[in-house]
Formats: structure tokens, C-alpha cells, sequence
């Protein structure tokens, strides 16, 4: 059992989502970095697939009731274990009654704690993981909040990972439309010709940007189309916002582009101000 | 030969002519059931095709869709679903004012025709049900309710639908159901899919 003694401004339980149920109006959701979500389970001996726990800009301490092996990977914070300095990206032992705390990211958004045998909540839909657009899944981590651990059986096998470091300016690389021929001819070069900003209005379900302006080349709106996640849908403002996880299944704003699959784990660690890029390939 | 347009790198977006097209093409993709994709959502036009990254050729996923012929089968062959309606919502007089018919008009207009799921978004389990009187097609609210109580049955623009769970709301509140239109021990979750045809019966008394 993990009791949270403070869950940071969010923290939720997640997996890898529920995909099948977008026909029904279910987002996908999960963990908004999955890669790093998958990596912490790896350190832990864990199926990729574990439920843990994903942390907004840290801030967070957790007491364990029972010993654990962890890992915290995702946005580099301070780790703790009972005030002693601890490493990410590596299986930490945590005795019976230790507390872990994180500190604040120095860069990113979200960290990932995965403890062997998963956080082992009742799936909804086949999943653990908190939509917080739909409110499936358990509720975010309040204070005095328990989480069960599951049973494990494979082995921890590695003690350390090297993980790659961010860029100053994120780079997302974009695949054209599929609406690009609502916006006038030179849209994607406006796109992709200078930095645009993370604004706060920021969650799980997408990424608000301030830039330059997409202008639309028709009026009228669009019948309303499934969204897939990374997609930058553009309101008539002509303020691009970018689809995560737990985004709506479907919308009418015209979708000038999408992230492709390798650089949602780096969108998803934007911060408010935060610059980013877009790039054709 | 269809229009398939690329949505990133995991995903197609299929047009089509219409909405039955979309359920048509909807329904042979769930049967062709191609390996790697994980999710099929029609759109008013429009079948989104999700892949899981990495798990299949997009490009020959492409060149199938587009060829894919729906048949001439229904998109959907079961009877219309049955949704009971107690016509006491909190717009009803407004609908009445603003399409200038009486309150007992615009409930009797709303449960006489037949409503097909033009797809499902929003919150989990709302359906857009196409198929609403010409005369009842009204906007939204200017300002959205903060809560609307689960099965509402409500209409806003060419649309009608029931709220499945509680959530935030700028449609026009008619009436409600006690029918459980979503329940995630259900299987499926959801009591309305996409082509379904929907019937509303006006409930009396109680």
C-alpha cells in the first residue's frame, strides 16, 4: 500500500489507456509521456503495460506502507528517500514506512514512478488510468489517498538507464493535414517558420499555442471528424492547440497537422512558456 | 475510389459521401478487422482509421481502405432502440417561444420522428442523433449550463441527444430518462452506437 502524503498541483494513476472505445466517445488516454511511463515499469520488472504514477512538476511525497522496489523516470526532479538523495532512471529499494519526496523539475512537465507489481486500482474499461476530460478512472491523488500494489514475479534485471536529453527548443516534426486545404497556401510555412509559445491553458487533454496565426482560406465549419492524438486543430482564433491524451474523440476545427507518433512524449513535457518548433517530414 | 487523407503518422481519415455512407464503411471496417488498427470512428462524413504506431504499413493500409467496398447492406439491422421520455425539461417553454409552436407540439414534434447515431463524442456515450423536426432545430444556450443532470434529452442545432452522465451543457433541456445510457460494467459501456436508430416515446402520468 502507497499512502500520498501530498500529490503535487496533479498527480493520477495511469497505464497505457483504453484504445477500442473511441466510437464511443472514450478517449484513449494514459499516461501523457508514455515512453517514460514504459521505462519506469522496465526498472521495476514490470510489464510495460503497469499502472504507476504520473506526477505534474513534482512537488509530491508518497509514504510507503510495505518495502517496494520503484523507479521515477520522465521530467529530471530531486529524488528523495527519507531526506537522502536518490537518482532517476534506476530501481530504488524503498523500506517498510520510507517517504519518498520529489522536488520540482528543473525542466518538463510530468515524472513517472512505477512500483513492482503496479499500482493495482480497479481498471475501468480495461484501464487503470485517470481521462480527466471523460472522469473515468480513479479520481487524481488527494492527500490520504491509498493505492494498492499488485503481486510481482520477473525479476529487476537492470540497475541503471541512460535517457536522451531535451533540446533547448523542442522540435516537433508534423506530417500535412489531414485539413490543411482549410488554410491559405502558405499556412505550414507560417507553421513551421518560427517558435511558438506553451501558454498556461495547458492539461492532459492539449497544449494551447501562441504564435503566428494560421489563417483559414475557407469559412463555414467542418462536420465534426475523429481527432487522433497529436494533432494540431485550429480554432477559428488561429491559435493552434495540440490533442494529448486525453483529448476528445471527436471535433469540427480543422486539423492543419499532426505530431508525429516519436515526438508526442516531447510535447507532452511542454510548460507553460515553453518554445517549441515545428518541422515538415 | 475514396478520398483517404493521412492523419500523422498512425492514423487515415476515409471520406465518404454522407453519413450512411460512413456507417456503411464504418461497419466493413470493423469486419475487415485490418491487423494494427486499434480504433474506427465515423464522422459525419468522414472514418478515422487509428493504427498503433509502428504496428502496420500505413501506406498499404491506405491503398486497402480506398478500394473497400460497404455492400449493399444495412449499416445497421437492429430495431430502433426505445428511449422513455418525461417532457418536463427546464427549456421547454423556450424551444416552444423560439420555434413558435406550443409546449405540447414541440414534445409530441420531438418524440414523432425516427433518430439515427450520426457518431458519438463529447462525453462518453453521447450520441448525435440526426433525424430532428426541421421546426425544433434551434441554437445552443447562449451561456452553458455548468452541471446538466444525467439523462437529459436534449436538442441543440439539427441534433438530439441524452446526456449519459452528468457534464457541463449548452443544449436545450426537453426532458429526461430514466434509461442508462452509459455504464461502464455494461458491455458494451455504451447503450448507443454509431447508426443505431433511436425512437423517443413520451412517457404520461407519474
Amino acid at each position: 500500500m502507497i499512502e500520498v502524503v501530498r500529490p503535487g498541483p496533479l498527480a493520477t494513476v495511469q497505464d497505457l489507456g483504453r484504445p477500442g472505445y473511441a466510437h464511443l466517445g472514450v478517449p484513449r488516454s494514459g499516461a501523457a509521456d508514455a515512453p517514460s511511463l514504459r521505462l519506469a515499469n522496465r526498472l521495476v520488472g514490470n510489464p510495460e503495460d503497469a499502472a504507476g504514477i504520473e506526477f505534474t512538476l513534482g512537488n509530491a511525497a508518497l509514504r510507503f506502507r510495505c518495502a517496494a522496489w520503484i523507479a521515477v523516470t520522465g521530467a529530471p526532479l530531486d529524488v528523495c528517500l527519507d531526506d537522502r538523495p536518490h537518482g532517476m532512471n534506476a530501481p530504488l529499494r524503498v523500506l517498510e514506512g520510507g517517504t519518498l519526496t520529489l522536488g520540482t523539475p528543473s525542466r518538463g512537465l510530468r515524472s513517472y514512478l512505477a512500483v513492482r507489481g503496479g499500482v493495482n486500482c480497479e481498471p475501468t474499461l480495461g484501464s487503470r488510468s485517470t481521462d480527466l476530460l471523460s472522469h473515468l478512472g480513479p479520481p487524481p491523488l488527494a492527500p490520504g489517498t491509498h493505492l494498492p500494489v499488485g503481486a510481482a514475479d520477473a525479476p529487476i534485471t537492470v540497475d541503471l538507464a541512460p535517457v536522451p536529453s531535451a533540446l533547448a527548443t523542442p522540435v516537433l516534426h508534423i506530417v500535412p493535414g489531414p485539413r490543411d486545404d482549410w488554410f491559405v497556401p502558405d499556412a505550414l510555412d507560417v507553421l513551421t517558420s518560427a517558435p511558438y509559445t506553451v501558454t498556461p491553458a495547458g492539461n492532459r487533454v492539449g497544449v494551447r499555442l501562441d504564435g503566428p496565426l494560421l489563417e483559414r482560406a475557407r469559412e463555414g465549419e467542418l462536420s465534426s471528424e475523429g481527432m487522433v492524438t497529436g494533432a494540431l486543430q485550429v480554432p477559428p482564433n488561429g491559435r493552434p492547440i495540440l490533442f494529448l491524451t486525453d483529448h476528445p474523440t471527436t471535433g469540427g476545427y480543422p486539423v492543419i497537422a499532426v505530431v508525429r507518433h516519436h515526438d508526442i512524449p516531447t510535447a507532452a513535457q511542454l510548460r507553460p512558456g515553453d518554445p517549441v518548433r515545428f518541422r515538415l517530414s | 475510389m475514396r478520398t483517404v487523407r493521412r492523419a500523422g503518422d498512425g492514423g487515415l481519415l476515409v471520406e465518404t459521401s454522407g453519413l450512411d455512407d460512413a456507417h456503411r464503411l464504418h461497419r466493413a471496417l470493423r469486419d475487415a478487422a485490418f491487423p494494427g488498427v486499434t480504433d474506427i470512428v465515423p464522422g459525419e462524413r468522414t472514418v478515422l482509421l487509428v493504427a498503433e504506431p509502428g504496428a502496420c504499413d500505413l501506406d498499404r493500409l491506405a491503398a486497402r481502405v480506398a478500394v473497400l467496398e460497404p455492400g449493399e447492406a444495412a449499416a445497421e439491422d437492429a430495431p430502433p432502440v426505445e428511449i422513455p421520455v418525461r417532457y418536463d425539461g427546464e427549456d421547454l417553454a423556450e424551444v416552444a417561444e423560439l420555434t413558435g409552436l406550443s409546449v405540447r407540439e414541440v414534445a409530441e414534434r420531438h418524440a414523432a420522428a425516427e433518430y439515427s447515431v450520426a457518431y458519438l463524442g463529447f462525453s462518453p456515450g453521447f450520441g448525435y442523433l440526426t433525424g430532428l423536426d426541421e421546426a425544433l432545430h434551434v441554437p445552443r444556450r447562449a451561456s452553458p449550463r455548468t452541471s446538466v443532470p444525467t439523462g437529459s434529452v436534449a436538442i441543440a442545432g439539427p441534433y438530439a441527444a441524452v446526456y449519459p452522465s452528468p457534464s457541463p451543457g449548452g443544449w436545450r433541456l426537453l426532458g429526461r430518462t430514466d434509461l442508462t445510457m452509459w455504464d461502464v460494467r455494461r458491455d458494451p459501456p455504451s447503450l448507443l452506437r454509431p447508426g443505431l436508430r433511436v425512437r423517443f416515446v413520451e412517457e404520461r402520468g407519474s
